[in-house]
């Protein structure tokens, strides 16, 4: 029998290819008579189209064809639909404006797509669009999430007056003011969870084509969940039965979550391959995808913990104004709600919570899941609102934690989510250990000799991942269902392909998953192949984000596992002449209880292709099967994050001197992977906190940070190496113990980063990015006042 | 990218006549084709300047060293003769940009681009340098006019740049963390006697610190700029650094550019 | 209007029928084929598009394939053995998990090969520093620093 796989740390799959240039990402793929598409989009932040004018376009080299909204108001092609339906707190549905894939009469963003052109190259149709002439009506435009609801402010849509798209609350608003009445102490804290643009390093792409002979469309796109793209584009946008397109989404070179939407672009290339008659390709540029891509983050938030003489925390009043940009994205509504204030109560028995939040439009980029979403956001007001307070009342912000942890389980907290397992002073004590935070002190006095500031700060992050329960989900508003599907296929000859509904753009499936199905089936893990994202492979997914994978798919997998090999096990009782009771079953051998007979998993699904010696009677040939899983409730990875930063004050430059993650991931297939994947994290989390901040003009809205020459996504010189290690606590509710390990860095990272910043300025309080600027600022504030 | 009309001139006189209209000469071509690839420039001939000879190179002699306009960032970088006679200058080529975009820029093409935030204009000004064209010679300054405007005239390309040779000196950069170029960048140069502080970044256009000059050529030591407090007046101010930033951060670099010069 | 190019890339000397404003990368992906090389930016900082040129690690987006004429271009596609055995730095990448979605990698993979022959035994903050021109969003950088100092010096022993 081979070694164990489960638990240890293999080489990855997929990286040869990757590694000699022979990935197949969506650019790379060519068709014949390919053609090429460019996008017209506004100029203006909020604008009437008064004209198009494509004569000039038409009169270009190349030039193949042009439409606009009216084109495909003619085609009644829909809106983009919106995944979520938020109720407010009057009980009336949020106002979903329509999100046409082309500008019908209105601009309301820079960037936002009002006409589609397809020429012989990319060259040519960006050429011909360069020529198309619209005639625009300048309004005044609003982009900050603050300024919607003033009076007066620009109002994007006819639909949702005062820009407001709903306003929500989770938790008893009369018990939370009560509790507060009664604090020794409270705590507030006014900030801005600072918007981002993802920028996955490939930028999108779709490649649209369309099949005359059976009237079927393929869809070539850079998608973290194809079969959700399908569903969204047919049965809402396109009014096409889903058998008729066909998605796929190969290798995608990172996600983060702003390849999971349905956008305008993927649409139109699809409707305008029947046009055309060939492929239509687009291929996003950089500074596309900055205007286009959907963002991140938009919050600001008043947040307020009140605490008893001893630090114990009371109740949490939150309320929070979430800019979501020009148009609701395909999951905008349920980010800054169901995946927000459910979070509040962190790791902690804070026992009434109270969380009210408005979401606004504004003339931006639409907003939507981030890693993270919605979760690092709620860590950030928990997290910054618990280091405040043990500041303010002179309390080891350490100690304080331990005093108001969950220790017994499962735990209902007070805003929806039960709490299955954890052990949060496992992960502090080895946190701290791994930080030597108990050598801070020297080490401070030490920067400070070198004119330095020093400071440290702590974040004890949970998150909800493994999304969802569909039930669960459906009740609170998600218009599709949360499983995963997965297929097993055992080849004549006892190799294995596994198809599954997950989705990997850089997190290594490939691996991970084979290593379980090999595991079980005491095979190399080079016999396992795992395909995923091509809809006509696959028989349904949902698609990779909110670090569902391993907890969902790789859950159906092993249901389709389970099938297979109790399958086997009726087949493997016929050969050994037992009874199937008598035979058990480890890890690719069959055995019969009490006697020597053996079979191989190998030599059973042999029998199973070439059915000569069968029990034709009871079982049919072959050996494929598949499973759909929906969890029963969400899994809860947590930990604590220990940051430590040295601060030169003459020029604000912050430096990471140490990052300490400890993490609770449950159990672990692929600790190497595990570990990449916090790596990664926590680099978008100190992204967030320490260079990345997206900036628009206020009286333009002319997006100021639309390339990397601006906007600072952290290089290898801004990030230091981290000190990584794992608690474990097996999730109760899926087969392998798993609980997620995507999103975990970049839901911890800011808090602590900032918790660190703040400790080493003596500040209360500052804004991120904690760009150098502004840490010099801040300082010199503080010596002002 | 627009279409345009591409040249390989084999002499600067073929390049040179080639100049005519929207004609623009490539060098390394690190700034020039990302601004065609953005649609920002649209030339209608570029004029390579790749294959012609003698254009690259360097040349020490004591007392000044001499960069041809084609060398590499990365050549000035590793040169044995740059590091001996003016490591301050090796060093500040070994910042500009990233390594890949060093084995491809050129000190010929940054010069003539003059980019407020480039990083070679403050060495040139500092150490005195003479900028030798086609055409002719140009002091350092008197080189450089304003915002990515120089002495340059039309069809004039910059075949040299040779710099005097200092006691000693050392460039300090403060930079953009996005884009990586000069938010500050001071060059103090000491030539005993009479001292050069050239500013980057900070304003429109590089520029010379008189005051600091002044402190430091009657003491080169740190001390002596410290408290200089300069004006904000004309300074950039920008979403990454306010003018006031800016001007504080001249003096914390001035400073500890001298330190750097005196290790 | 169309020019020829002529180059070298991978040892086979090739030439292109191209627009004059045709880039580098453009005829590597396009005309060549060659899609492992990416373009993840149009500002020249992601260093995606890193191919070798005469011996060094250059951007091919922001070179004119009428610049590269009568070049030798080396790909990600030509650094592996013929035999399919990969190159040392390949392999290190490989063993210390230095890529995940894979799209940045071989730009990586391509500058740490130039910069480990003049640095057969960098520091973390050597490797860091020569990372300046690529940008990864998926690794954090950690695992990719980790790779490119293990194969440094593997490429250094096996000199």
């Amino acid at each position: 029998m081979n070694a164990p796989l489960i638990g240890a740390r293999i080489e990855r799959k997929e990286d040869y290819r990757f590694l000699t240039g022979a990935g197949q990402y969506t650019d790379d793929v060519e068709l014949p008579r390919q053609s090429y598409a460019a996008f017209v989009r506004s100029p203006h932040a909020h604008a009437k189209i008064r004209k198009i004018s494509l004569d000039k376009a038409r009169q270009a080299p190349g030039f193949i064809a042009a439409y606009t909204g009216e084109d495909f108001a003619a085609a009644k092609l829909g809106g983009l639909p919106c995944g979520w339906l938020i109720t407010d707190v009057n009980g009336q549905p949020m106002k979903e404006p329509p999100h046409p894939c082309l500008a019908q009469g209105k601009v309301r963003y820079v960037g936002d797509q009002v006409a589609i052109v397809v020429a012989e190259t990319s060259e040519q149709a960006r050429d011909a669009a360069e020529r198309v002439n619209v005639d625009y009506e300048v309004l005044p435009a609003v982009v900050d999430g603050s300024k919607a609801r003033a009076k007066g402010a620009p109002q994007l849509h006819d639909i949702a007056p005062d820009n407001t798209c709903y306003v929500w609350a989770l938790g008893d608003k009369a018990v939370t003011d009560a509790a507060f009445a009664k604090a020794a102490h409270v705590t507030k804290l006014d900030f801005i969870n600072n918007r981002l643009i993802p920028n996955a390093l490939e930028p999108r792409v779709a490649n649209g084509s369309y099949s005359r002979a059976d009237d079927s469309y393929t869809l070539y796109v850079a998608s973290q969940n194809p079969h959700v793209e399908r569903l969204l584009m047919t049965a809402f946008v396109m009014g096409l039965p889903e058998h008729k397109v066909r998605v796929v989404a190969g290798d995608v070179g990172g996600g983060f979550g702003s390849k999971i939407y349905l956008y305008a672009e993927d649409v139109a290339v699809t409707w305008a391959s029947k046009q055309v008659n060939r492929p239509v390709k687009w291929t996003s540029d950089r500074s596309e995808a900055f205007l286009s891509d959907a963002h991140g983050r938009d919050h600001h938030t008043v947040a307020e913990l009140a605490l008893d003489k001893d630090g114990k925390f009371l109740a949490m009043r939150v309320k929070t104004t979430a800019n979501v940009g020009a148009y609701l994205s395909t999951f905008a509504s349920c980010v800054p709600t169901i995946l927000y204030a459910t979070l509040l109560a962190g790791q902690y028995k804070t026992p009434v919570i109270h969380c009210e939040v408005t979401a606004v439009f504004t003339n931006t980029t639409p907003v939507d899941a981030y890693r993270g979403a919605g979760r690092p956001e709620a860590t950030y007001v928990v997290e910054r609102l618990v280091e405040t307070a043990a500041r303010e009342m002179k309390i080891d912000p350490a100690e304080i934690r331990r005093r108001n942890f969950i220790t017994a389980f499962p735990y209902q907290t007070p805003v929806a989510l039960m709490y299955d397992i954890g052990d949060y002073n496992a992960t502090m004590d080895a946190a701290q250990k791994l930080a030597d935070v108990s050598g801070f002190s020297k080490r401070k006095e030490q920067s400070i000799k070198n004119g330095k500031l020093r400071g440290l700060g702590y974040a004890a992050y949970i998150e909800a991942c493994g999304i969802a329960p569909s039930a669960v989900a459906g009740s609170l508003g998600a218009r599709a269902g949360l499983f995963e599907a997965g297929e097993v296929r055992v080849h004549p000859t006892g190799s294995v392909t596994v198809f599954t509904g997950s989705h990997s753009h850089g997190q290594g499936h490939e691996t991970t998953f084979a290593q379980v199905v090999a595991d079980r089936l005491g095979m190399p893990i080079e016999n396992v192949d795992i395909v995923h994202g091509d809809t006509s492979k696959i028989l349904f997914g949902m698609g990779t984000y909110g670090s569902r994978s391993i907890a969902v798919g790789g859950t159906a997998i092993v249901k389709a596992l389970d099938k297979v090999i109790a399958k086997g096990k009726k087949i493997a009782a016929h050969l050994m002449e037992a009874a199937e009771a008598d035979v058990e079953y480890d890890r690719g051998v069959y055995t019969v209880k009490g006697t020597d007979k053996k079979k191989m998993f190998g030599e059973v699904a042999f029998a199973a292709y070439v059915p000569h010696n069968y029990p034709h009677d009871k079982l049919e040939p072959g050996l494929n099967e598949n499973a759909f899983y929906d969890p029963s409730n969400f899994t809860f990875p947590a930990g604590t994050y220990v940051c430590e930063v040295e601060v030169d004050p003459e020029t604000g430059v912050v430096r990471i001197e140490k990052f300490t993650a400890v993490d609770d991931f449950g159990k672990i297939i692929n600790p190497m992977i595990v570990e990449g994947q916090v790596h990664g994290g926590l680099t978008q989390g100190i992204g967030q906190a320490l260079t990345e901040g997206c900036r628009y003009d206020d009286a333009t809205g002319q997006l100021l940070t639309g390339s990397f020459m601006d906007y600072c996504i952290p290089r290898a010189t801004d990030v230091p190496s981290y000190q990584v290690d794992t608690r474990e606590t097996p999730c109760t509710h899926n087969p392998l113990g798993v609980k997620g390990c995507g999103e975990a860095g970049a839901i911890g990272a800011p808090a602590a980063l900032m918790n660190a910043i703040t400790d080493a300025l003596g500040v209360t309080d500052m804004p991120m990015p904690a760009t150098p600027q502004t840490v010099w600022r801040t300082l010199q504030n503080k010596k002002a006042a | 990218m627009h279409a345009f009309k591409y040249h390989r001139p084999s002499s600067l006189n073929d390049a040179a006549a080639l100049m005519k209209g929207d004609a623009k000469l490539l060098a390394g071509g690190q700034t020039l084709v990302q601004t065609m690839k953005l649609r920002l420039a649209s030339p209608s001939d570029i004029v390579d300047l790749g294959t012609i000879k003698d254009l690259a190179g360097i040349k020490s002699d004591g007392k000044s060293v001499t960069v041809g306009a084609m060398t590499r960032h990365a050549d000035v970088a590793h040169s044995a003769d740059v590091n001996k006679a003016i490591p301050a200058l090796a060093a500040l080529a070994a910042m500009i940009g990233d390594r890949q975009v060093r084995a491809m820029g050129t000190i010929g093409g940054s010069l003539a681009n003059n980019d407020p935030a480039a990083d070679y204009p403050a060495a040139v000004l500092a150490l005195n340098a003479t900028i030798t064209t086609n055409k002719g010679k140009h002091e350092a300054d008197k080189f450089f006019k304003g915002m990515f405007t120089t002495a340059l005239g039309a069809g004039e390309i910059i075949t040299a740049v040779s710099f005097q040779v200092p006691k000693r000196a050392a460039y300090m950069k403060f930079k953009n963390p996005a884009s990586r170029f000069a938010i500050v960048g001071v060059f103090v140069a000491d030539f005993g006697g009479s001292v050069r502080v050239a500013v980057t970044g900070a304003g429109p256009v590089v520029f010379r610190q008189a005051e600091m000059e002044k402190a430091l050529a009657a003491k080169f030591a740190p001390e002596s700029v410290a408290n200089i407090k300069v004006k904000q007046d004309g300074l950039n101010s920008d979403m990454h650094a306010s003018a006031e930033y800016r001007a504080h951060l001249v003096t914390v670099m001035a400073r500890r550019a001298v330190q750097a010069a005196l290790k | 209007m169309a020019v020829k190019v002529s180059l070298k890339v991978n040892g086979k000397s090739v030439s292109a029928e191209v627009e004059e404003r045709t880039l580098l990368v453009t005829v590597i992906r396009e005309n060549l084929r060659l899609t492992g090389t990416h373009v993840g930016c149009d500002t020249a900082q992601c260093g995606a598009c890193t191919v070798s040129m005469n011996g060094k690690a250059v951007k091919s987006c922001s070179i004119l394939a009428m610049q590269a004429e009568g070049a030798e271009v080396m790909t990600i596609e030509g650094v592996a053995k013929p035999d399919g055995t990969l190159h040392p730095m390949q392999a290190a990448f490989k063993e210390h998990h230095g890529l995940q979605c894979g799209f940045c990698t071989p730009g990586m993979v391509m500058n740490a090969i130039d910069f480990a022959k003049s640095h057969p035994n960098p520091s973390e903050q050597e490797v860091r520093e020569a990372l300046e021109g690529n940008l990864c969003r998926c690794t954090g950088y950690h695992n990719i620093v980790k790779a490119i100092g293990a194969g440094a010096r593997a490429m250094a022993a096996s000199k």
